[in-house]
């Protein structure tokens, strides 16, 4: 899957996931869970100056990005490492693949990562013949389910009713249990343990590389990517160029930062640090490392108006408080990149051509940018990315071009408001039954289609002023 | 080998403003440094307190023994899990904790490096897996873990349940410590596990499920080995 997930145009993907009412409510009640966790796992600490911390971390490490890959790789390199830098995500692909051929792997063990979605990796291996695994619980229901897209970036089978995940496992993995979690996951246990010990290359993401040591490191609950980075004897790690700390002292704020941001967990279970190949009469650990750093059109945001976008560590707090994505789900953004942060930065790295609704997908009440644990300034970025899309790229949603220049026209001469305004109630009598439109014309269809408009009155409010002031009634 | 790393790298540089990558490590002047304040002047008692209580949130059963009776209260733990199977890493410590000689009389397994990929095969169908935690954080009950030819990195997650010896003196406030103590470490390990509790996933529905792809039980013994 790459990182765009639809083909169909923004206001069908909406109108499909306003209609799925499982989808809806189970995201309104995880938003509430998500929420609650987090509020409590912070309650404790003077948060805002975590969040200071936090920025002033993030905003440095850009600020000095070249230095610290450059450190990076040196000390990947020097614990017996292969570092690859890949200016696209074809570099990228082509990479691994190429890894996969040479070791003629036949079954790949993976544990979550968004950038590997991002360049459409396991594609590319399933392409090549390899049986590739996702091995994250949520990862794997959506892999057996024919690669149904994930609709949250950190729980991305939240859409899914355990009935739902039951019927897939019965379909595809020969499942006879009931539909209860706990024995779910146990059939899953049992099969993903047999693939992780016979798998032949493993493959992870990265939540954070530590330049000073060359080492990357994993947060899971699920201790997934433990076994994937033990056992198999390649591994292959991706990370986006961003996604780098310079010691162990900034990796462990941002780790306390995004389990408690993400699942409001002082820790998750496994916090992994993972440097360079095994050593020296090591059991397990692979004996093979490479290290698959991504740009993928990252640099270009770099140095300019949007680079503080830069700066997310993936929690997907502004996901879970975001009043839209409550309403119309992760699929509705047609990117692996959901919520707030899907809609600035999908339309940064997918281009506007399909994603230029995105930022118009906001209320702009802000939630997001008082969540985020490293201080984007969301929705003001949003804000800014309609301000391109108007001004520099020309092309504002139709329907707000048409309104804006009716409205200029109408408000540009005294005589054509007042006109206008007398005239609204006679043309929208056709319209109007008990004082409501309920079915309006033109541009108030996208209204009247939610809800009522209370039709426009035969008195003006100037002219009802007008008629009190001078005189009539209080 | 590092591949394509000029050109990418100019591309930063040039988007940053530079005209050549900077070679320069930077200075690190952090304004704010909230983590040092959390649990600060705790004693070593509040910080088994704190820990204690956060087994509660993490599925973790816990026990507190002197070295006395240590021993026993692992004795104890093997029967809760109903004995079986059981592998432990080579770790001076446990003599030191006088309890090597009553493990090794279990049906029991010491990862032992010359026996290759037979150490993997045990674990994978052990019942128990006993560590020694080298850094604990009190603030979330977590352990960590160093990795070494003679302590596998899947000996703590295979095994179905996981066992876990808290030397007290290795208490530490929270995971500012660790990461300071490993950064003072000449070679840091090939794998640092902090693991807190056991596996879990609440992948479907947001129910959580304890007991995912590592261990489904796990069990905290804390020693006043002071």
């Amino acid at each position: 899957m790459a990182m765009k997930i639809s083909k169909n145009k923004f206001n069908d993907r909406l109108s499909m996931n306003l209609d799925n009412d499982f989808m809806r409510s189970a995201v309104s009640s995880a938003q509430h869970r998500f929420q609650t966790r987090r509020s409590t796992a912070i309650e404790s600490l003077d948060w805002e100056q975590w969040r200071n911390h936090g920025e002033e971390i993030r905003q440095h490490v850009l600020e000095h990005l070249d230095y610290y890959l450059y450190e990076l790789s040196e000390n990947v390199a020097a614990r017996g490492g292969h570092v690859f830098f890949a200016k696209t995500a074809e570099e990228a692909t082509n990479y691994i693949t190429n890894i996969a051929k040479e070791k003629q792997a036949k079954k790949i063990v993976k544990s979550k990562s968004m950038v590997t979605e991002e360049i459409n990796l396991n594609t590319h291996l399933e392409q090549l013949g390899c049986e590739v695994i996702e091995t994250d619980l949520g990862e794997y229901i959506l892999q057996l389910d024919d690669h149904d897209p994930p609709s949250h970036i950190v729980t991305p089978a939240l859409h899914k009713n355990k009935e739902q995940i039951r019927d897939i496992f019965t379909e595809k993995i020969g499942y006879t249990a009931s539909s209860q979690p706990e024995e779910l996951a146990q059939h899953a246990r049992q099969i993903l343990r047999q693939d992780y010990l016979t798998a032949d290359i493993g493959i992870t993401g990265c939540n954070f590389a530590v330049a000073e040591t060359g080492s990357v490191c994993l947060v899971t609950n699920e201790g997934n990517a433990d076994l994937v980075a033990a056992l198999p004897k390649t591994l292959i790690s991706v990370m986006g160029l961003e996604r780098i700390v310079p010691t162990f002292e900034e990796m462990e704020v941002l780790v306390s930062m995004l389990t408690r941001s993400a699942v409001g967990q002082k820790l998750t279970s496994y916090i992994t640090v993972l440097t360079g190949i095994q050593e020296e009469l090591d059991v397990d650990g692979p004996e093979e490392f490479h290290l698959v750093i991504v740009d993928n059109g990252r640099s270009s945001i770099l140095g300019g108006e949007f680079q503080s976008i830069l700066q997310c560590i993936r929690c997907a707090a502004c996901v879970n408080v975001c009043p839209v994505y409550r309403h119309v789900g992760g699929h509705t953004y047609g990117s692996i990149y959901s919520g707030p942060i899907g809609a600035v930065l999908s339309p940064l790295l997918g281009g506007y051509d399909d994603y230029k609704e995105l930022p118009y997908a906001s209320t702009l009440c802000g939630a997001c940018t008082d969540v985020c644990p490293v201080k984007i300034p969301l929705h003001q970025l949003l804000h800014k990315h309609r301000e391109v899309i108007v001004e520099r790229e020309g092309r504002a949603p139709i329907s707000e071009s048409l309104l804006m220049q009716a409205f200029g026209m109408g408000t540009s001469s005294q005589s054509i408001y007042r006109f206008g305004s007398k005239l609204a109630s006679t043309a929208m009598k056709p319209f109007t039954s008990d004082d409501k439109i309920s079915s309006g014309p033109g541009l108030l269809k996208n209204w009247t289609d939610i809800r009522d408009l209370p039709s426009p009155k035969k008195e003006r409010f100037r002219d009802w002023f007008d008629t009190h002031s001078k005189g009539g009634r209080s | 080998m590092i591949k394509n790393r000029e050109a990418f790298l100019q591309t930063i540089a040039t988007q940053l403003g530079r005209s050549t990558p900077s070679l320069t490590k930077p200075e690190r002047n952090w304004k704010h440094l909230p983590q040092h304040e959390v649990l600060k002047g705790a004693s070593a008692d509040e910080l088994v307190e704190i820990l204690v209580e956060h087994c509660a949130n993490i599925h973790t059963t816990v026990k507190i023994c002197t070295q006395l009776t240590l021993k026993q209260t692992l004795e104890e733990a093997f029967a809760t899990y109903n004995n079986g199977q059981i592998i432990y890493s080579e770790d001076a410590r446990f003599e030191q904790l006088q309890i090597e000689s009553f493990i090794a009389a279990q049906q029991s397994f010491k990862w032992d490096p010359t026996q290759g990929d037979m150490n993997i095969e045990i674990a994978e169908r052990a019942n128990i897996g006993v560590v020694i935690s080298d850094i604990t954080l009190a603030e979330s009950a977590t352990i960590m873990l160093q990795s070494s030819a003679q302590r596998g990195r899947t000996l703590s997650f295979l095994p179905e349940n996981s066992i876990a010896i808290i030397p007290k003196s290795s208490i530490v406030p929270r995971m500012t410590q660790a990461a300071q103590f490993l950064r003072k470490q000449s070679h840091v390990a090939s794998c640092v596990s902090f693991i807190t509790g056991p596996s879990n996933s609440a992948d479907i529905e947001m129910n959580l499920v304890v007991g995912v792809h590592g261990p489904v039980r796990m069990m905290y013994i804390i020693v006043e080995d002071v």
